[in-house]
């Protein structure tokens, strides 16, 4: 057990080393990278990602994964601005119920058809990726939500709080303890690590693997649901063609640099933090840098590869282990 | 298979059940209840309810013409059956396609004649698929995640390419492949079919085909036959690279042009037709001809919604939907016929 903490801390130091690095790097290059504006917008951008992958970074734990989250943020914003636009005069709680609500729905469907029927979350989850988007379409008669007719109190909780950082950035980063206190002391947050080890141990540990899985699900599309009002709130529209489209990959790039483990068991909330962090800070450098625009997926699938490389790297102890090729 | 018994005591020996062999089934219906009789029969239906809804489908012209939107998909999933009988699966294709019709484009606009653009573009699909390849045979990463993750990279490396921008100016030699006619046949409908009948032969027949399946079915005993299995899953992924790449150029011709986004969200139609036409997602099961079916099956229904006026965007519901059915049905029908 020692042993697995220790590999934690390892990953999450070498996450925070990399994080460094690039600050450092990138402010060489450029001085004016190293400025409170970069750290406001960077925390602006985050908090979109961070929301959404507290949810995607326990699907991965369990070992499954969710490609649908860019489908449900989207049909959660369209849901949450069409409460807006249609009954203004409901306060804006019902809005973030209706998003919220909406998102846990179409999580808890994902996982009761991975569950239910024994199939392989990707999938099933591609396929929700086009079922709910075109759900999206025919319940938002393809019709955007404007600006004028998202709230105003929403749109300045992108902006500012009581404490000067804006409320969306408080609500993440709420979001991320609140993530870590269950998957650390929480029983049921610590099954999904049971599960992700060892599917077949689990159940003879008393583990009821199919309602807990139903769960990390339910709450994934819970949390992408928020992160549906978060975008509402920080672009000020909806679009349903646009709105959320690509997301997960986004959001599955920065699990995976945080050093969830694909294979399952592995992974904190501090090195999903991290990693959320590193990618806002490259979205956020590369204007910066001069870097054109569309480099920026390039450069996403590039560190998904490498972070996968590094997992590999580690788990077989070392580059020797990598090459020797023994075991699977 | 069942090892892990509650008591140990219970598993010794004296104490085994001998269980009665199954009667074997009967010949008709290991014949009859497979995927592809599934397919075969929806296939059927979906013509004949199509048909009755317009007269279009009645007119064999206007399916196989409408079939070119989808057709280069449809050659792509043959190649994608055979990785996902083998175990994998490859999520990048639509990606690589995007890619290599790009660099195709570059190529010409640099001023290369057409056909070496062209075979910049096929090599370029083969280093793709070489470096899926790589990763999922060498360093031994699950293919799930690292064509999730190749796909973003070619997509993006396409996007750095052409920027927003679509590079048009073709020769119009090359552009319009979908209007060449062999008697009432389009060609990429012709490419598909010989396609099928060549990996429907090479899967059922040869060697390597039959090893296919055995290394889907249980890989460590494919390595104990002697089977060579990384050298054969490298080459699924080549051939999977150089086939995106064949498709990506069909695509380039059928527009006139390319976009970094040409074939964007085409892995689940790949995977679509695939599923649907009862390829195991497992590994170790499944056909071509299923895939070829399902490929007519899914331009019944595509062309059936866009006749009834369907938007093309609330389509996206019925592909989700059909996907998920799809695979639901195959694993019952698998679970039914094998223990």
């Amino acid at each position: 057990m020692s042993s697995i903490a220790r590999l934690f801390r390892a990953r999450e130091a070498g996450i925070l080393v990399m994080l460094v690095l690039f600050v450092v790097v990138v402010g060489l290059i450029q001085p004016r990278f190293l400025s409170t504006e970069t750290l406001r917008i960077v925390l602006l951008a985050v908090p979109l990602i961070l929301v959404a992958a507290m949810g995607q970074m326990m699907v991965l734990v369990s070992r499954n994964v969710d490609l649908s989250i860019g489908s449900i943020l989207g049909f959660s914003a369209i849901a949450a601005g069409m409460v807006f636009r249609d009954y203004p005069d409901l306060p804006l709680a019902v809005g973030f119920a209706v998003g919220v609500l909406s998102g846990a729905a179409l999580g808890f469907v994902n996982g009761l058809v991975v569950t239910l029927f024994k199939l392989p979350s990707i999938i099933v989850t591609l396929g929700t990726l086009s079922l709910y988007r075109g759900l999206l379409f025919i319940l938002s008669g393809s019709k955007q939500i404007d600006p004028n007719d998202i709230p105003e109190p929403l749109i300045r909780m992108a902006q500012t709080s009581p404490i000067d950082v804006p409320w969306i950035v408080i609500i993440a980063f709420a979001v991320a303890f609140a993530t870590w206190l269950f998957v650390t002391y929480a029983q049921v947050g610590r099954q999904i690590y049971a599960i992700g080890s060892n599917p077949s141990a689990a159940p003879l540990r008393g583990i009821r693997v199919m309602p807990v899985t139903i769960l990390v699900f339910t709450l994934s599309g819970a949390l992408a649901g928020l992160a549906g009002l978060i975008y509402a709130a920080r672009f000020g529209y909806v679009n349903p063609g646009i709105t959320g489209v690509g997301f997960e990959f986004t959001v599955i790039a920065a699990v995976v640099i945080g050093g969830v483990s694909i294979n399952g068991g592995v992974g904190s909330v501090l090195g999903t933090v991290l990693g959320v962090l590193l990618l806002g800070s490259v979205q956020v450098a590369l204007p910066i840098l001069g870097v054109s625009g569309f480099w920026q997926n390039a450069i996403y699938g590039g560190i998904i590869l490498i972070a996968l490389v590094i997992d590999r790297t580690v788990r077989q102890g070392g580059l020797r282990g990598l090459l020797a090729r023994g075991g699977a | 298979m069942n090892s892990i018994d509650k008591n140990p005591v219970a598993a010794a020996p004296s104490t085994v059940v001998v269980r009665e062999a199954a009667a074997p089934r009967p010949r008709w219906q290991v014949l009859l209840i497979r995927p592809e009789t599934v397919t075969l029969i929806l296939l059927v239906v979906a013509t004949i309810v199509a048909s009755r809804l317009s007269p279009f489908f009645a007119d064999l012209g206007f399916i196989l013409e409408s079939s070119t939107y989808y057709i280069e998909f449809a050659i792509v999933a043959l190649v994608l059956t055979l990785v996902i009988i083998s175990g994998e699966i490859d999520l990048s294709p639509a990606a690589q396609m995007a890619l290599s019709a790009c660099l195709f484009g570059t190529a010409f606009k640099a001023g290369l004649p057409i056909p070496v653009a062209m075979g910049v573009s096929l090599l370029a699909g083969l280093v793709m698929g070489a470096f899926n390849g790589f990763l999922v045979t060498v360093l031994r990463l699950p293919s799930i995640i690292v064509t999730i993750g190749t796909l973003i990279l070619y997509r993006g490396l396409a996007q750095v390419l052409a920027g927003d921008k679509s590079i048009g100016g073709l020769p119009s030699w090359f552009v319009g492949i979908d209007y060449r006619m062999v008697g009432i046949v389009p060609v990429p409908v012709l490419v598909f079919v010989a396609a099928s009948i060549a990996l429907g032969l090479f899967l059922g027949i040869t060697i390597y085909g039959r090893q296919i399946y055995q290394i889907g079915t249980s890989e460590i005993a494919a390595i104990h036959a002697g089977i060579r299995v990384r050298r054969i899953k490298m080459g699924l992924f080549i051939a999977s690279g150089i086939t995106s790449s064949i498709a990506g150029l069909m695509v380039a011709s059928r527009l006139g042009s390319v976009r970094y986004d040409l074939a964007s969200g085409a892995e689940l139609t790949m995977v679509l037709i695939v599923m649907l036409g009862g390829t195991y997602i497992f590994g170790g099961r499944g056909s071509i001809l299923g895939t070829f079916l399902a490929a007519w099956l899914l331009v019944i229904i595509a062309t059936g919604m866009t006749v009834a006026n369907i938007a093309i965007n609330a389509q996206l519901t019925v592909m989700g939907l059909l996907l998920i059915v799809s695979i639901i049905m195959t694993n019952a029908i698998y679970a039914r016929s094998q223990r």
